[in-house]
């Protein structure tokens, strides 16, 4: 079957060739980039590794670090415990399951970008509805928006592992007595840990590289307390025309995410082996 | 649960995720005196809000985006689903391995490289890199929609004489319809909503998309910022996507349970 195996290479060749040329090619550009200093306008130098040394003495960019570490954590703990709740909520058909279902769902498809701009005028002085708007927290605005945009999404992703746990374990598990904290424990979380890793990845590596919700909410201040290590790579790259810093702070979040998503890969497979 | 606890639990939630969807059109419409379109007014007339070739441009950057990702992901998922070949499974992951790679990370060299290739500043430059970063999604959901088709119905089409090409089109697109509506309707809600990516790849304010318009009445704003005119904006980008999303609920939840999620 030669033939069907030239058919097939035609019908992938075009997302080859884009894969190829729009992620693999920026992939090591990127790293190139990294070793040179390279000016928005005008040609690149080598000058390892300049680059890099000049990380450890970015103050701006070590408060940003540990600015989207806090970050990172205060969401993925409070999105996930109010999307589990969601799911747990509206896993069993019925009656009005499928309006909750669409109402927490619905913001999903305002685009996070929108919503970051809808949250400036529902948070603010004057126009805001509540009462507790004004110069309220700026980290707490954004971790309200996230919790609005993004628990409807990660509910839809968890319902579907709730709703794949075959129900005559927790038959079985009734019968020899176990409360519903018991099942809880002991069937639910552990049948659905696949999901919750897939769940809790997105999470973190989405907010490690948080950008819009702060550029447009917060503006990154007060004092640069809201500027998330995007901002600092944007800022290098467009505001101090330096790509060459950029792509290198750039380089070390990649290795950062790469070591994480394979950690989280690992323990994965050896928890479901 | 109680029943009474889910109600009062579940339409309490629904209030409160319903509420700000609410409040920015009620926003949108309010004015000093009352309810009107003049907030709508000044967000299309000032001199830093949007222009209709603003909205042109993203609605250009959604087709080019919806078709590209639409085409490409449909062969890539036949010759995934169906196909043995050389390099498959290498390319296969390669796809999915763009996920585990934020585009922020990237979009450096994009810049870059666009610029070389001669697409910088560029609607269909964009629109390349937003398909690009559509594909692990889109690919993964068009694979798994051929793989759920029964091998029997491409066998008897290829025994009444059908080429492969004329099996996909007449017989496997029908099979794939909830998967292909599923990746098309993701691929719009991306492109017609994502900002960073455009923040980066377009420089002159005749090439934004109408979101770095919206933006930008806020970001160029010294002092005070036009709130009801920005709802307004808010309300302009949110409505295509949520009448999209309430027509095609049924298919993409069908895309999603038969899809996506399998495997």
């Amino acid at each position: 079957m030669r033939r069907r195996a030239v058919t097939g290479a035609l019908y992938a060749t075009p997302a080859a060739i884009l894969v190829a040329l729009f992620f693999v090619v920026p992939l090591l550009l990127v790293a190139w980039m990294s070793l040179h200093r390279w000016p928005l306008l005008g040609s690149p130098k080598l000058n390892l590794p300049a680059n890099y040394s000049a990380i450890a003495d970015n103050a701006l960019l070590g408060s940003a670090a540990w600015f989207t570490v806090r970050y990172t954590v205060i969401i993925t703990v409070l999105l996930f415990v109010v999307a589990f709740g969601l799911a747990l909520l509206v896993q069993n058909r019925r009656r009005g399951v499928g309006f909750f279902r669409t109402a927490f769902f619905l913001p999903v498809a305002v685009g996070f970008a929108s919503a970051s701009l809808l949250f400036l005028g529902l948070l603010s002085e004057e126009v805001g509805p509540l009462p507790f708007s004004g110069d309220g927290p700026a980290l707490g605005s954004v971790v309200l928006l996230v919790l609005w945009r993004f628990a409807g999404f990660n509910m839809l992703i968890l319902l579907t592992g709730l709703q794949a746990i075959p129900v005559d374990v927790y038959e079985a598990a009734r019968i020899d007595g176990a409360t519903r904290l018991q099942m809880f424990l002991r069937i639910t979380v552990p049948l659905m840990r696949p999901t919750i890793a897939l769940v809790l990845t997105m999470m973190v590596t989405g907010s490690l590289l948080a950008f819009d919700q702060f550029w447009i909410l917060t503006r990154g201040g007060p004092d640069n307390s809201t500027t998330s290590l995007v901002m600092v790579i944007y800022r290098e790259a467009f505001v101090r025309l330096d790509l060459g810093s950029a792509a290198g702070i750039s380089v070390v979040l990649l290795v950062l995410l790469a070591v994480l998503s394979s950690l989280q890969f690992a323990f994965l497979r050896r928890r479901s082996a | 649960m109680s029943r009474w606890s889910y109600y009062v639990t579940g339409t309490a939630l629904a209030i409160l995720f319903l509420f700000p969807l609410l409040w920015s059109g009620w926003a949108s419409v309010r004015t000093d005196s009352g309810f009107g379109a003049e907030n709508y007014a000044r967000l299309f007339t000032s001199s830093n809000g949007i222009r209709p070739v603003h909205v042109f441009n993203s609605v250009v950057v959604s087709a080019l985006t919806v078709g590209g990702t639409l085409v490409v992901a449909t062969f890539a998922g036949y010759a995934f689903g169906r196909f043995r070949f050389p390099g498959r499974d290498v390319l296969f992951l390669l796809t999915l391995a763009i996920l585990m790679v934020p585009y922020a990370t990237i979009l450096i060299a994009l810049y870059v490289l666009l610029g070389w290739l001669g697409l910088e500043d560029s609607l269909v430059g964009l629109s390349l890199v937003l398909i690009v970063f559509q594909l692990p999604f889109s690919v993964f959901m068009m694979r798994n929609s051929f793989e759920a088709v029964p091998i029997e119905l491409e066998e008897s089409a290829r025994v009444d004489g059908c080429t492969s090409f004329g099996t996909l089109v007449r017989i496997m697109l029908p099979a794939v319809r909830p998967g292909l509506v599923t990746v098309g309707l993701f691929a719009f809600l991306t492109s017609w909503s994502e900002f960073f990516a455009p923040l980066i790849l377009l420089n002159s304010t005749g090439k934004f998309t109408a979101i770095l318009a919206v933006v930008n009445m806020r970001t160029a704003s010294h002092g005070s910022i036009d709130y009801a005119a920005l709802e307004a904006g808010v309300v302009f980008m949110a409505v295509p996507c949520l009448v999209l999303f309430a027509f095609l609920q049924r298919s993409y939840v069908r895309g999603f349970t038969s899809g996506a999620l399998k495997g």
